[in-house]
């Protein structure tokens, strides 16, 4: 669902650096005294071109609605990056878009 | 340096004040006050154009470096995003009787969040967009909404979003309904309450730019442009209410309620003082 994963990519020289907000509440075990499911990220995965170039395992300690930016070198304009996660409770999202 | 500068600061501003203090049987002078409200602010804070006192205690000449950049880059991906969406959704979603929030307000609800709030003359009370969108659901048959956060915060940031750059465009109060909330709103800035004894004129005017711990000091001019805010501190979307009450009780102060007449008053008063500032909202908050 593109709509859970909003993008940016910004290329200088031939490092791209993406940058992502994910829609996801993140939700710790008891927040103000109420027990609530442990809800959270467990995997997020980028691929250009179909290839992997990172990988993140996360916790319930990333905070609602995570932001994520990490940099790549080798990218060029008119690249193809998906953008994907799955979580604890089987839910998963995904967004595609090119480098421009 | 900063203590010498302070005191003749302190100075400076209770002779200003003299202007702003209404003399029993003085007749209000909104527009004279504006002015020396505004002349302050050049002069406590020289380096900062007139446009960015929107960005609160981030704007230039007024925030650190460090906090600026850092303020810009929660600016430039915004965790409020999702919630602004959420807003225009809501929005856009018609009542059972078919009707839409489009239909109580001018222009459709988009691009005049500046104009608010304004005075009915004829009920005396101030509208804000709040209560605003609240009216619209009674009268569409609808259950009123909870103030301070969610779908409220949530659709109030929507309208101020298509508001973006416009600046703030309160009417110069002048009726005597107007006037007398003016200065309500006034006279509530100014009064020192609660248990620490506290004005939001102590800290927002008279020490803006200095720090209060780790954080500084959002002058009055601009305050509540940034509004409903999302603050680091909530994880979501406030209205301006919100943030009255957390400051009422971190001075100690009873808290009003929600959207009622002294924080109606009160917004209103701040809001026309911030006038000709261009609208900045929803904005990161720490």
């Amino acid at each position: 669902m593109s709509n859970t994963i909003r993008t940016r990519a910004m290329l200088n020289g031939d490092i791209a650096k993406i940058m992502a907000l994910i829609n996801h509440p993140m939700s710790l075990k008891i927040v103000n005294g109420k027990t609530i499911p442990l809800n959270f990220i467990e995997q997020v995965k980028a691929e250009i071109n179909g290839k992997q170039v990172f990988l993140a395992d996360w916790s319930a300690a990333i905070s609602k609605n995570p932001f994520l930016a990490f940099k790549v070198k080798g990218a060029k304009a008119g690249d193809s990056v998906k953008l994907s996660w799955n979580d604890n409770k089987g839910k998963s999202g995904s967004t595609e878009f090119k480098i421009s | 340096m900063k203590t010498i500068r302070s005191i003749s600061a302190v100075v400076a501003t209770s002779l200003m004040l003299i202007p702003m203090v209404s003399l029993a049987g003085s007749q209000p002078n909104p527009e004279q006050d504006l002015k020396a409200f505004r002349q302050y602010f050049e002069q406590r804070f020289p380096n900062t154009p007139f446009k960015d006192f929107s960005n609160g205690s981030f704007a230039k000449g007024i925030g650190s470096p460090g906090a600026i950049s850092q303020w810009q880059s929660m600016e430039e991906f915004p965790p409020y995003d999702f919630a602004v969406a959420k807003g225009k959704k809501l929005f856009n979603t018609p009542f059972p009787n078919g009707k839409t929030y489009a239909s109580c307000f001018p222009h459709g609800g988009i691009g005049i969040a500046q104009n608010y709030p304004y005075v009915n003359n004829k009920t005396g009370q101030v509208v804000t967009i709040e209560t605003a969108i609240n009216a619209c659901r009674e009268k569409n048959g609808l259950k009123p909404l909870p103030w301070l956060k969610g779908d409220l915060a949530d659709i109030s940031a929507y309208m101020f979003s298509t508001s973006d750059g416009k600046a703030v465009n309160v009417k110069t109060p002048s009726t005597p309904a107007e006037l007398k909330a003016y200065e309500t709103g006034k006279k509530i800035f100014y009064t020192r309450r609660g248990k620490l004894d506290m004005s939001c004129a102590g800290c927002h005017t008279y020490h803006s730019g200095q720090r209060l711990r780790a954080q500084t000091i959002s002058p009055t001019l601009g305050l509540v442009v940034s509004f409903p805010a999302y603050r680091a501190k909530w994880g979501a979307l406030g209205t301006i209410d919100r943030r009255f009450i957390g400051c009422n009780k971190n001075t100690q102060a009873k808290p009003f309620k929600p959207q009622s007449t002294e924080y109606r008053d009160l917004q209103y008063f701040l809001t026309y003082m911030s006038n000709g500032l261009p609208i900045n909202a929803p904005q990161w908050r720490p």
